[in-house]
């Protein structure tokens, strides 16, 4: 069986191991007057899987979003592999190609089949021949367990076979970091489940994840640590056992009680 | 899904009628859809009796009325035609090569001819896509310069014909394709400027559009016409028809710059984000993502303003310009034909009608296609 994690992605390139993959630092982000993000010091380290949970409107999509410049920040520094994310399109374009990222509405291309959205960007970005494209597609299809659905175009897949084609379509970038905003919001509740079983293998390959969701069965079984913000601030940060069962603030425990409860 | 709230309806109506006396289907059809009401009963009643009162009559006088053969032996078969009731087709047989290709050398009017053939047939042969290929592109690129000559002359023996001379219906459809085939990739670059995040290419595409767009095409072509060549060097002339080309253009790239942009904010920004977290660049984002997408929703406004240029090109009569409108006319002014408006504009309607309905039923097969894909 093919890994869905590359080889690559766990290299460590001339980096050292065990220096950490992203390291935010004092960074600061503004939609006009209103402050998103409030001084987030945050660093991923090498295989890590991260949880970021929080109230809607309390900056989790956009710390993720900055992390590969999808959002811009004006203060403060962000490093992904080395590399700072800056204006600099060379480092954004850099950065794009080692990140990988999940949307909450899988944002699919509508007019192009789904090999062709899998391999569209091996093609032109990473400027591999359309044949060897192809055949790694072919086996992140397999991974995911839609090889059959190569032909068909997207919207005629069910939400979570749309979610399983999205996440093979960055897998095929090869990417050293996943970034997932909201991955099952979008979801029937049946269709959950598949979609997490291929973030958790995903994870056990190894692959470092920055995961933002309200799935905290997942963040159970899978975190490394669990990022509870509020308000543009990271409020708590734990392991998911000590941050489920004893948490510190008391932001955190509304939250835990309001999303738990049911 | 839409279907299925009606089932039960038409089911139940089924089981009515078999309870109900049998009455013959025609009638019972005619009951329920036309007299359902009395307010549909009187619009029914109204809506015969116009057709009752317009038709015969106009009928007869385009066919039964008309005069065609009868007058063609005649010896003046205009006095003919003057005291006949119905059309004067004969005026049609006597003018038709005038309104098709003006005031080009008679002798030379299979040129136009030929021409206009070799450019709409490898238009309707790039409509297939099943024909797109490396041949079909060079036989673009020989066929050009091909038709530039056969219309111009000058060389291999044909006489030179200049294009004061051009006119009727190749004009029409050179400035048409042409001004098309410029003006939407200009447009489109325009339409990626308006929505740029670099201040300097914004400003200056909006601009440019609403310049445009707030001025009246007849205006832009007499601009051309008439101010373009004081701004030029003295000695230095454009050729009259080049300067209503580009007229036309300038003013129909605004146009389908705001068509097109219509279409890229109806694209939702996800699909923006996706391209750019795929580490695609903005001209690969825009060609293999963004664009395609966008100008497929924009089709029927497209479209719509096609048509509305390909019929616009009549107004470069205003610059002297004898298109297939300005040939009609002209046609009209001989002492002999005078007055023969209805055969006439009759005559150019039809022709203009083909092409503009021709256009509206490919844009529809093309979106019938290019849905398959992307329907829910």
């Amino acid at each position: 069986m093919t890994r869905l994690v590359p080889q690559e992605a766990l290299e460590t390139d001339g980096a050292a191991p065990g220096e950490p993959i992203i390291v935010m630092q004092g960074v600061n982000k503004w939609f006009g007057d209103f402050q998103v993000l409030r001084d987030i010091d945050l660093s991923v380290e090498r295989g890590e899987k991260i949880v970021v949970c929080g109230p809607s409107g309390s900056g989790k999509s956009t710390l993720i979003r900055c992390i590969n410049a999808l959002e811009e920040h004006q203060r403060g520094t962000i490093d992904v592999d080395g590399i700072r994310v800056t204006h600099n399109l060379k480092n954004v374009d850099a950065i794009r190609r080692e990140v990988g990222m999940v949307f909450q509405q899988f944002n699919l291309f509508p007019h192009l089949t789904v090999l062709e959205n899998l391999t569209l960007s091996p093609i032109w970005v990473r400027k591999l021949p359309k044949a060897e494209a192809e055949e790694s597609a072919r086996l992140y299809l397999e991974r995911v367990r839609i090889p059959e659905q190569a032909h068909k175009y997207p919207g005629q897949l069910s939400g979570g076979q749309q979610q399983r084609v999205a996440i093979a379509r960055a897998l095929c970038m090869k990417p050293k970091v996943m970034l997932f905003d909201e991955p099952t919001s979008a979801l029937d509740p049946e269709m959950i489940k598949e979609v997490l079983d291929v973030m958790i293998e995903l994870a056990e390959e190894g692959m470092t994840m920055l995961v933002v969701t309200h799935e905290m069965g997942f963040a159970r079984t899978v975190a490394n640590r669990v990022i509870f913000m509020d308000e543009g601030r990271i409020v708590e940060q734990n392991a998911p056992e000590p941050f489920f069962t004893s948490p510190q603030s008391e932001r955190t425990k509304l939250f835990l009680s309001q999303i738990l409860s049911h | 899904m839409s279907t299925a709230p009606d089932t039960p309806d038409r089911s139940s109506d089924r089981r009515d009628t078999a309870r109900r006396p049998p009455t013959p289907p025609p009638v019972r059809w005619v009951i329920n859809n036309l007299f359902n009401s009395w307010f549909n009963g009187l619009l029914t009643v109204l809506l015969l009796w116009m057709l009752l009162e317009l038709v015969p009559p106009i009928l007869s006088w385009l066919i039964f009325d008309s005069v065609l053969f009868s007058a063609l032996g005649a010896e003046e078969p205009a006095a003919v035609c003057r005291q006949a009731d119905g059309a004067c087709w004969a005026f049609i047989h006597e003018w038709w090569r005038f309104i098709i290709f003006g005031r080009y050398t008679f002798d030379e009017q299979w040129r136009p001819a030929l021409a206009m053939i070799l450019a709409l047939g490898l238009l309707v042969a790039s409509c297939d896509r099943r024909l797109w290929s490396k041949w079909l592109l060079i036989a673009w690129v020989a066929a050009l310069p091909l038709i530039g000559v056969l219309m111009r002359g000058g060389i291999f023996g044909l006489p030179f014909v200049p294009t004061t001379s051009w006119g009727g219906l190749p004009l029409t459809l050179g400035l048409a394709f042409v001004g098309l085939a410029v003006a939407f990739p200009l447009g489109v670059v325009l339409a990626l400027g308006r929505r740029s995040t670099m201040p300097a290419v914004r400003g200056i595409c909006i601009g440019y559009i609403e310049l445009i767009r707030g001025v009246p095409l007849i205006t832009i072509l007499f601009m051309a016409s008439v101010l373009f060549p004081l701004f030029m060097p003295r000695g230095v002339t454009i050729d009259q028809l080049l300067r209503a080309q580009i007229g036309m253009i300038l003013f129909a790239s605004a146009y389908l710059a705001e068509v097109v942009r219509g279409g890229l904010q109806a694209l939702p920004r996800g699909q923006y984000e996706a391209a750019d977290s795929l580490g695609l660049r903005y001209w690969q984002k825009m060609r293999l993502i963004i664009l395609p997408q966008a100008l497929r929703i924009s089709i029927p406004p497209l479209v719509n303003t096609f048509i509305g240029f390909f019929k616009d090109t009549s107004l470069v009569i205003i610059v002297g310009l004898v298109d297939l409108l300005a040939a009609a006319k002209h046609a009209l002014t001989n002492p002999e034909w005078r007055g023969f408006y209805q055969e006439s504009y009759f005559f150019i309607a039809v022709i203009y009608f083909l092409f503009c309905y021709t256009l509206s039923k490919y844009s529809q097969s093309l979106e019938r296609r290019l849905n398959v894909g992307t329907r829910r």
